[in-house]
């Protein structure tokens, strides 16, 4: 059990390590001069060169990529080109909503989508289960910014429930900060449902079949509890595998999400630095997020051997 | 039994291909017959008429700069299809390269599929955005970068369907016969990638699709003269308020695209891979 999880945190580093060379890579790499970019359409030779030697851009790309490495590695991302400011305190001040919105729309979607899930597979064939179903496809199909816009227009502009848009701090009341929430989480939450309630059902269906099961109903149990303590259970590895997925698939949404409700967060953030061509934002959040990721992936990896007692490794 | 009527067979058990395809289909023709089915210049600008609402002479209204909401939402639909199309094409070539010569070689192995753990572990739609910062925007660049995200899903694909395809005893016999290795790849391994493969084919259209909207409509997408679905909404978003259609109209279109494109793939996926099915 050590020696799997001691191995499981080794492999990480190589993939990390690519994370960084493409990071890298990807401003390093490209055609065109990122010096020339950044000093600006009217920019005199000298200023280039200036602003060349500043981003240390004179150097061997080797040395360059050795540098950035080892300022990252101690929680150094350098420099914002835009703002003029640390980049990690960029970071700090956006973190919040971010964090926020991700977590209110991973519980709200488990919360809704597993049920769903189970009803589906326990009506498997019947009408309950297409209309699940048919939502599944549709989840996947709307674009977050699309559902985002048809909420904002029904719920908020229509019937006048919600606020349209914007973010609240956790720190001035947890009502409003909640309130401003919901669409957000809805929106950013339904291709996730989508794939949740599906796989819900499908591995549940697949228990159902099992023969413990009829011997836990032929014993006198009721179905829910069959459901609940039986069927759910056996089926939770894969579950819980596609929510990690899913959370990876959230952090590319709130990007998107962000920019939809007007919501200050990373999102916002990089979106912006692209916009200005801030490389070292765009950088660090890059990392952070990629981080988030395989940190994700990881933590799923080690919940199966607590979930699963058959897996060994 | 002939080969036609196993096809209508097939198509009666998945109606979603049908439906997905009649749809696509739909939207296919009306974007290439875009000059005679949009009622205005996509891009002709009328300040008399600025942000109406529907009406008999533009039917999903106008936007900010009066240009006809139905015009522009008919011709963006051909950025947002050539868009999935191309990204399908080469990110499935690409992929299917990469995943044939990692399963065949454990020295390329280990070094593409770190390279690719690397790749899909940033969001693909950050993946993207990064990319094209550095690009000058154009659809050329656009293709360029979904495809670089996409290319790691087929691989890894690929390379799972060869490696257990080499574990299979008839393609160990042939090789122990003296089966050139060429001869077992076109025989036994490539028509294995086939059905995976074009399913996930579909699958990345669609997901080409929506990358290229949701950057369009960030501002790292197509340029914006060009009238994308993504960039008609994100022109859309200063004036919501006053006229939500500039938003919905393309959201519907985009969405719908999207869906005729997912119901072809899950319908594929059920007729191509029976076991699959009955899990599903």
């Amino acid at each position: 059990m050590f020696s799997f999880i001691a191995r499981r945190l080794l492999a990480t580093i190589p993939v990390l390590g690519v994370v960084a060379l493409v990071v890298f890579g990807i401003l390093h790499l490209s055609p065109g001069d990122p010096a020339a970019l950044i000093a600006g359409d009217h920019a005199t030779p000298q200023q280039v060169a200036a602003m060349r030697s500043k981003l240390g851009l004179d150097q061997p790309l080797w040395e360059q990529f050795g540098a950035w490495i080892w300022s990252v590695l101690h929680g150094e991302l350098g420099i914002s080109i835009f703002s003029n400011q640390p980049v990690t305190r960029l970071i700090g001040q956006r973190l919040e909503p971010t964090i926020a919105l991700t977590i209110t729309t991973t519980i709200v979607t488990v919360l809704l989508a597993v049920p769903i899930g189970v009803i589906a597979a326990w009506r498997a064939g019947t009408w309950i289960d297409r209309s699940v179903m048919s939502f599944a496809v549709l989840g996947f199909s709307f674009p977050v910014f699309v559902v985002g816009y048809l909420l904002i227009y029904v719920v908020s502009m229509t019937l006048g429930w919600l606020p349209i848009q914007g973010y609240r701090n956790l720190g001035d009341g947890f009502g409003p900060f909640l309130i401003h929430l919901v669409l957000p989480s809805l929106a950013l939450g339904i291709s996730f449902m989508a794939l949740i309630a599906r796989i819900t059902r499908t591995s549940v269906l697949e228990v159902l079949n099992q023969d413990y099961i009829r011997t836990a109903r032929s014993k006198g149990l009721a179905m829910w509890q069959v459901l609940l303590y039986h069927a759910l259970p056996n089926a939770a590895v894969p579950i819980v595998t596609v929510i990690g997925v899913g959370i990876a698939v959230l952090i590319g949404g709130v990007v998107v999400t962000e920019s939809v409700f007007a919501i200050p967060g990373l999102g916002r953030l990089v979106v912006d630095s692209i916009l200005s061509r801030d490389y070292p934002v765009i950088q660090g959040v890059l990392l952070i997020f990629a981080g988030v990721y395989v940190g994700i992936n990881l933590l799923i990896d080690l919940l199966y051997v607590a979930l699963d007692p058959r897996i060994r490794y | 039994m002939t080969i036609a009527t196993t096809a209508t067979d097939l198509l009666r058990r998945h109606p979603s291909v049908l439906i997905g395809a009649a749809i696509l289909c739909a939207i296919m023709v009306i974007t290439a017959f875009a000059p005679w089915i949009a009622t205005h210049d996509p891009m002709a600008i009328d300040p008399m008429v600025r942000l109406r609402g529907f009406s008999a002479s533009h039917w999903l209204g106008t936007d900010a700069l009066g240009r006809d909401v139905w015009s522009r939402a008919v011709y963006g639909g051909r950025v947002s299809l050539a868009v999935g199309l191309a990204v399908a094409l080469f990110a499935t070539s690409i992929g299917l390269a990469v995943g044939l010569v990692s399963g065949f070689n454990r020295v390329a192995d280990a070094i593409l599929m770190r390279v690719m753990d690397g790749l899909m572990a940033i969001p693909a739609i950050l993946l993207a955005i990064a990319l094209m910062a550095v690009a000058r925007a154009s659809v050329t660049t656009v293709i360029f970068a979904i495809t670089v995200v996409e290319v790691p899903r087929v691989a890894r694909l690929v390379r799972s369907v060869v490696l257990s395809i080499r574990e299979q005893a008839y393609v160990e016999a042939a090789t122990v016969v003296g089966s050139r290795f060429w001869r077992m790849l076109w025989r036994h391994v490539l028509p294995n990638t086939l059905a995976p493969v074009t399913v996930q084919a579909t699958y990345i259209c669609a997901a080409a699709i929506l990358i290229e909207s949701l950057l369009s409509f960030l501002g790292a997408g197509t340029p914006p003269e060009v009238p994308s679905w993504g960039n008609i909404m994100a022109e859309g978003r200063t004036y919501f308020q006053i006229s939500p259609w500039l938003i919905l109209a393309p959201g519907l279109f985009l969405a719908t695209t999207v869906l005729a494109v997912n119901l072809m793939g899950d319908g594929l996926r059920d007729m191509l891979d029976p076991s699959i099915a009955r899990r599903m």
